[in-house]
């Protein structure tokens, strides 16, 4: 499963920059992020190529910020995938809890970060694969 | 008009002698009958005969909020529950709030005080009176309530709040006095002219404000907008209420009723009484409560007097504006807010001592607002946005619930509030007055 850091973040400029700073000093490696705003304040959930050093890295810094495991999933980048992924999942009554997703145009593959209510009960793996869906192998993710 | 013209214009030499006698039978009467002031006499190793006249009052020990605080519900009352007819409540530092109580004879004395306040500030029997000061457990409300009916206005009790309705029964009834906090007074001029009113055109002749600080130049301000006198009236629940003090239409000063509360300004490091005139704690003993009378009640007030004559007449020395604190007590919106019941909200929220911040602004002619900024560390940190969310309501709520006034609670990130000893990084005080 791949690592999520999420990190507390006020509602002003440059505080994302300050961020992207910490993980470019340690020569941290971004795969992906969003973020959820809440008006004052906000969380940035980032994937990144070294999770721990990460952690420690922004902890260090007085970051407020906690890892956790979500599931990266990958699929083809065609009409319909996100209808069949969710099916799949409201079919086993598993509650999502924040998702966010985007193709590489260049080789044509969607990628999905995927945190859902009680992770370890869904057996998230096998029923993807039922449905042709692929988890990423955490030596991709990973520089390990 | 002077309501009680003997007392008020007595020589100095004169109240000196009532004083004297006054101090002297209290401290017979809280040592016979309060537990807790006998047990701070005999510690100190003071005897109710020691006290032979005012100049012995420094003799005495001090009584604080914190003794208060400490014998909550009752026990700094000198007389039982029951001898009490009325019990009022303010907030107190941290835990329990400030309790006192009033007999018939302490609810006289109140009517007496206020209605030499009202007078002090130009009222005249049969004057009609909007009293905007909150009733209920705050003694502003029901303080000017009973100085009214003793004095012969007629009084308006609106209490705090519904501004439309306070403006227009200024309109409809024509009242000759507004009572409330200055800011509220500026807060209704802003909601008259926005209907479309003149303010210079209100009925009011005469404004007594209090209960929280406010400056010269906001008097002067006030008085421009509305076209009225505005004065300065001081007073604590602890003492009596409303009606310790208050300015006279020569504005050079607040007339302290020194004949039953008596003053002193003391260096609050040394506790040693400062020269007249320069600034000090002023520190008060009720001289002829009876529910709840106190040996030199530290305020935490800084003030200075001065006992020239002013020429309304009156001899009590007069008290400046207040100046500041000794303690990080902040008044808001009339409210005492300390930065400790903060403290104890969040202590109990997540049990832990998140760095808090506490931000009073006042725009032009609003009311003032409280912002609390909370540092999200890693013990209340959740990497949920809805537990984030349920963090921010419940510090909100609960913060509100033991102010009792509205405020906005702002999550920051770690290290963001500056650290610094003291007081000085706990609370942005922004407002101008």
């Amino acid at each position: 499963m791949a690592i999520q850091i999420t990190v507390f973040l006020e509602n002003r400029p440059g505080r994302i920059q300050t961020i992207a700073n910490i993980l470019k000093e340690k020569n941290l490696n971004i795969l992906a992020f969003s973020i959820q705003d809440r008006g004052e304040f906000g969380l940035m959930k980032i994937i990144v190529d070294k999770p721990e050093q990460a952690r420690l890295a922004l902890s260090e810094r007085g970051m407020a910020c906690a890892a956790k495991p979500v599931f990266a999933i990958t699929a083809a980048d065609r009409p319909g995938n996100l209808e069949t992924l969710t099916t799949a999942l409201a079919k086993k009554n598993i509650n999502i809890k924040d998702a966010y997703g985007f193709v590489s145009p260049a080789d044509k593959q969607g990628i999905c970060y995927l945190e859902v209510e009680n992770p370890q009960g869904a057996d998230l793996g096998r029923l993807l694969a039922e449905y042709g869906f692929t988890l990423i192998a955490d030596k991709d993710l990973y520089d390990l | 008009m002077i309501w009680n013209e003997e007392i008020e214009t007595m020589p100095l030499e004169n109240l000196k002698n009532l004083q004297s006698e006054r101090l002297v039978n209290l401290v017979h009467y809280v040592y016979e009958h309060s537990p807790f002031y006998r047990q701070k006499l005999d510690e100190t190793g003071v005897s109710p005969s020691d006290i032979r006249g005012i100049e012995d009052i420094t003799k005495l020990p001090f009584t604080t909020k914190l003794d208060l605080r400490d014998h909550y519900p009752f026990g700094l009352f000198s007389l039982p529950r029951r001898e009490a007819v009325e019990i009022h409540v303010s907030s107190g530092t941290t835990g329990n709030p400030t309790v006192v109580g009033y007999t018939r004879d302490d609810l006289k004395l109140w009517s007496e005080v206020m209605a030499r306040s009202l007078c002090c500030a130009g009222a005249k029997p049969g004057d009609l009176l909007q009293n905007a000061f909150g009733y209920g457990l705050f003694t502003g409300g029901l303080g000017f309530h009973y100085g009214a009916l003793a004095m012969g206005l007629t009084v308006i009790p609106c209490s705090a709040g519904q501004t439309k309705r306070q403006l227009k029964i200024m309109q409809d009834f024509k009242p000759d006095i507004l009572s409330c906090t200055p800011s509220y007074c500026l807060y209704m001029a802003d909601e008259a002219k926005e209907m479309g009113l003149d303010t210079r055109q209100g009925s009011w002749r005469i404004g007594i404000f209090g209960a929280e600080p406010w400056s010269t130049s906001m008097q002067k301000e006030i008085e421009e907008i509305w076209n009225m006198t505005a004065t300065d009236i001081y007073g604590m629940s602890e003492i009596i209420g409303p009606g310790v003090a208050q300015e006279c239409t020569y504005k050079q000063g607040l007339h302290l009723f020194s004949d039953v509360f008596y003053p002193e300004v003391i260096d609050p490091d040394s506790d040693k009484p400062v020269p007249e005139g320069q600034d000090g704690e002023l520190v008060i003993t009720t001289l002829t409560k009876q529910a709840i009378p106190l040996l030199r009640y530290r305020t935490r007030d800084v003030v200075n007097m001065t006992t020239q004559p002013c020429p309304c007449g009156r001899t009590s020395p007069r008290t400046s504006k207040i100046k500041g604190r000794t303690d990080d007590m902040i008044v808001v919106r009339g409210v005492n807010v300390f930065p400790s019941q903060i403290e104890g909200v969040l202590l109990g929220i997540e049990g832990t001592h998140p760095h808090y911040q506490l931000v009073i602004d006042r725009q032009a002619h609003k009311l003032d607002e409280v912002e609390i900024l909370v540092e999200v560390d890693e013990k209340i940190f959740s990497d949920e946005m809805k537990q984030m969310r349920m963090l921010e309501q419940k510090i909100k709520k609960e913060i509100e619930g033991v102010l009792s006034i509205g405020v906005t609670v702002k999550l920051v990130e770690p290290k963001t509030i500056q650290r610094s000893e003291g007081k000085a990084s706990r609370v942005v005080d922004k407002r101008v007055l």
